[in-house]
């Protein structure tokens, strides 16, 4: 027997066409690549090419036939030789019905949808089994703070330099890389020195072309490199977003586990002062809500400096979300040269017994100030300071209100779809049980940030909402 | 037939066909080219019969353009390309096996079944993928080309896209960045003459692409990509001007694709007289077999080659049929690395 030419699918959804003209007549030689026929999709008429070589001995299917299954065979090659026969698809001789195929796509179809409906059931299952892992790393969270020794006083800005620096020391393929971090010692002056310590191959200014250098970072990072990138703000890295997601976040996956992205993207986000909308919008839901990318958001100089080391030495992309008004806060820090701190793993900032108050960056500021407000009407509140994003210490936080059965978020990023929803809804999963209130979430309004200093007062949080907050959340 | 754009002045004018290869790489050549050709063809085959799912773009017809730059390259260069990268991987040396099963979703596949079709990569032969999104490979190909800059080897990227491409903003900002920084990047237009359905004419004012570059100082050339011997002479200048560190050069080379688009494309755009044409005309794989023949070469050693290949297809074909699908536990890994440095 020769070869069979089957009916070929020339769309994903393709199940049956109508072979509406041959352009081969039996006994004609073919060559693989030859048109040979012509069939008519639900969309178009397409051509199809022969793969195999031989003499057409017989067509199956007269043109003009409709409803022609996808893989039934519709003519037959003598396939002249050994090599041609091997040519033969797999399956075609031997498991390919005489008749027209029954409606093999149909059945296809059905099974389809049967192994989807099997897989939501492992994703479900595999959800489960996640949940106790993380609940499991949590207890290790859940240990104190490690001792780091004896501190002193510094800037978040002179943290996240001292940061980039002795990480720059430590491994020669850390780089830096952005608007203004070299001759001009940063916008915002973060890498300030670094030029004259590191010279201008490590430290290197880059044109106003937010997807180009960015794109050309990943690269580098894909052939082993570690890149820090820069933004300006990050507002800017949405010029970006597309080779962050698509290419350093899903590259790993996509390879198989083979190629892995080193890179940190770093730079202020959020509100500064008087910046307005376009400048002043925070990125933690749209960079958290992406596997494959890890997000930090650090408060204290201590936050900053520990978690930009660990963003540089993680083996994955890591997005760094400062904030510029912190930029000049003073906080202590450990003056260990090795100080660092873990990706995954919130803070208890202050510990409380009546309600729990979870924050992130500047939020945390907040957070504390209206803790101590509080305190002085005998409502002790609990501060967590997330410090990372993504991974979510769910387990300290659940912890912190499995003892006070009540939990409030503050972020100045947009209600719809933040943070403090993903945190709520996280509580809900793990201690539902444990909930004496709705939780409450304070953001910022859902408004672009207006210029008008009284807008903008507005639309960020404010002191009295966090305490209105509280109240609800305590029935006081 | 390459014409000299930018650095005409400076080269001596290269009238007439290219220097014709040896009989040893000619060989070779036509191996490769035909190697991509029948796996394409059985790509599409498996693709009817409903084993490859969604997107499928195949190579048929631009062989010359990967076999040839693939010629001049040295250990520790590097490719990185666009979705239409099946040819690109075989002329890395990639096996068609692990190609072939990645097609078909399976665990036996480059990316363990989890990239597809336009998601495959392999260190180890300097083959940086298989990217999705228009464009977004010619930045990662300059950050791939920053890498040799800094470390000072004299490696070099070659940074393939289509002329669909050609006009995006990443791209320019990428020949930006590569000639500012002297990065060792071979910028490779493949132009087919068609980005998706949409010719070249209406698409882009810029009608001589090789010149694109220009306002950056990229020395650009034009290049009869259906002719493997003109490639690989082209690509050697280009190669040669980034190891010397002078930076980015660019190479628009005129191909042409005989299949669609994609497996789904009816192709209404272009006349069937025109592909007909092309490949009764310019076939790069024709042309490199009447150029054996002519050096001596008998039907019988031609013969033999054509076996091989076919035999190298076949049992890629099977294994990727052979080989499972990924088991389930594969859905929750190489999300993330584990290691810090």
């Amino acid at each position: 027997m020769g070869v069979q030419i089957l009916m070929p699918a020339l769309s994903p959804t393709m199940t049956e066409g109508k072979l509406s003209r041959w352009l081969k007549k039996e006994g004609d030689e073919v060559k693989s690549g030859d048109v040979i026929a012509e069939i008519e999709t639900d969309k178009a008429t397409m051509e199809v090419e022969a793969v195999d070589e031989g003499k057409l001995t017989r067509i199956l299917v007269p043109e003009g036939t409709e409803g022609v299954s996808v893989n039934s065979p519709i003519a037959e090659l003598d396939g002249g030789g050994e090599a041609a026969s091997k040519g033969a698809a797999p399956g075609a001789d031997t498991a390919m019905p005489q008749q027209p195929a029954p409606p093999a796509a149909a059945h296809g179809e059905v099974g389809q949808v049967a192994k989807q409906a099997e897989d939501a059931g492992a994703v479900a299952q595999r959800g489960a089994a996640r949940g106790e892992g993380a609940a499991k790393a949590g207890e290790a969270a859940a240990a104190p703070e490690k001792d780091w020794g004896p501190t002193k006083s510094m800037t978040v800005r002179e943290a996240l330099r001292d940061a980039m620096a002795a990480e720059m020391r430590r491994d020669k393929d850390v780089f830096l890389m952005g608007e203004e971090v070299a001759q001009y010692q940063g916008a915002y002056k973060i890498s300030q020195g670094l030029l004259d310590e590191f010279g201008p191959r490590r430290v290197i200014d880059t044109p106003i072309t937010e997807h180009g250098f960015t794109g050309m970072a990943v690269g580098a990072a894909m052939n082993g490199l570690r890149p820090i990138v820069e933004f300006m703000t990050f507002n800017f890295s949405m010029q970006a977003i597309d080779q962050i997601i698509n290419s350093a976040a899903k590259t790993l996956y996509m390879s198989g586990g083979q190629l892995g992205c080193p890179i940190v993207f770093r730079g202020p986000n959020g509100a500064a002062a008087r910046v307005a909308a376009q400048h002043s919008q925070c990125y933690a839901s749209w960079y958290a809500h992406v596997p494959g990318l890890k997000v930090v958001a650090p408060w204290s100089a201590a936050d900053a400096k520990g978690l930009l080391r660990a963003a540089i030495r993680d083996p994955n992309p890591v997005i760094v979300l400062e904030n510029e008004i912190l930029y000049g806060h003073s906080f202590e820090v450990p003056t260990d040269e090795d100080f660092i701190l873990p990706i995954g793993k919130a803070k208890v900032e202050r510990p409380g017994r009546d309600v729990t108050i979870v924050a992130y960056s500047i939020a945390v500021t907040w957070a504390m100030q209206a803790a101590e407000a509080l305190a002085k009407e005998g409502i002790e509140a609990e501060v967590i300071n997330l410090r990372s994003i993504r991974p979510l210490d769910a387990e300290t936080i659940a912890a912190s209100v499995r003892k006070t059965n009540r939990l409030v978020t503050v972020e100045e990023g947009w209600p719809y779809a933040n943070i403090g929803t993903e945190v709520a809804m996280q509580v809900i999963e793990a201690a539902f049980d444990w909930l004496d209130a709705p939780p409450v979430r304070v953001c910022g309004k859902d408004v672009p940030m207006p210029y008008a200093a009284n807008l903008e007062k507005l639309a960020l949080p404010t002191q009295p909402e966090i305490i209105a907050a509280v109240k609800r959340a305590t029935y006081k | 037939m390459a014409q000299a754009t930018e650095t005409a002045a400076k080269r001596k004018p290269r009238a007439g066909a290219a220097q014709p290869l040896g009989r040893d790489q000619l060989q070779q050549a036509y191996r490769d080219m035909l190697l991509i050709r029948r796996f394409e063809e059985k790509a599409g085959q498996l693709y009817g019969m409903g084993l490859i799912g969604g997107f499928c773009h195949l190579y048929i017809g631009q062989e010359a353009v990967v076999v040839g730059m693939q010629m001049c390259l040295e250990p520790g260069d590097q490719v990185i390309t666009s979705y239409r990268d099946h040819g690109h991987m075989l002329a890395t040396g990639m096996e068609a096996r692990g190609v072939m099963a990645e097609l078909t979703g399976r665990i036996g596949g480059y990316s363990k079944g989890k990239g597809g079709s336009m998601h495959m990569f392999s260190r180890e032969k300097g083959f940086f993928g298989g990217h999705g999104i228009v464009g977004a490979q010619v930045s990662l190909g300059a950050g791939l080309a920053f890498s040799n800059w800094y470390r000072e080897s004299r490696n070099v990227c070659l940074t393939y896209f289509g002329e669909g491409a050609s006009n995006q903003g990443q791209v320019f900002e990428s020949f930006n960045l590569a000639a500012l920084m002297k990065l060792p990047c071979i910028f490779i237009i493949e132009n087919n003459k068609y980005g998706m359905g949409t010719s070249v004419e209406r698409a882009s004012a810029s009608r001589d692409l090789s010149k694109n570059g220009s306002p950056w100082g990229i020395p650009g050339e034009q290049v009869n990509g259906m002719d493997v011997a003109a490639v690989k002479e082209a690509g050697e200048r280009a190669a040669a001007h980034c190891r010397a560190g002078n930076g980015p050069y660019l190479l628009e080379m005129k191909t042409y694709r005989y299949r669609g688009h994609s497996m789904s494309d009816p192709a209404k755009y272009r006349t069937r007289e025109e592909v007909q044409k092309m490949r009764e005309q310019s076939d790069p794989i024709e042309t490199a077999r009447q150029a054996l023949l002519d050096q001596g070469a008998t039907e019988a050693d031609l013969k033999k080659i054509d076996d091989e290949v076919k035999a190298i297809v076949q049992d890629a074909a099977d294994f990727s049929q052979q080989s499972p699908e990924p088991p389930e536990s594969e859905l929750w890994t190489d999300i993330l690395l584990e290691e810090a440095r």
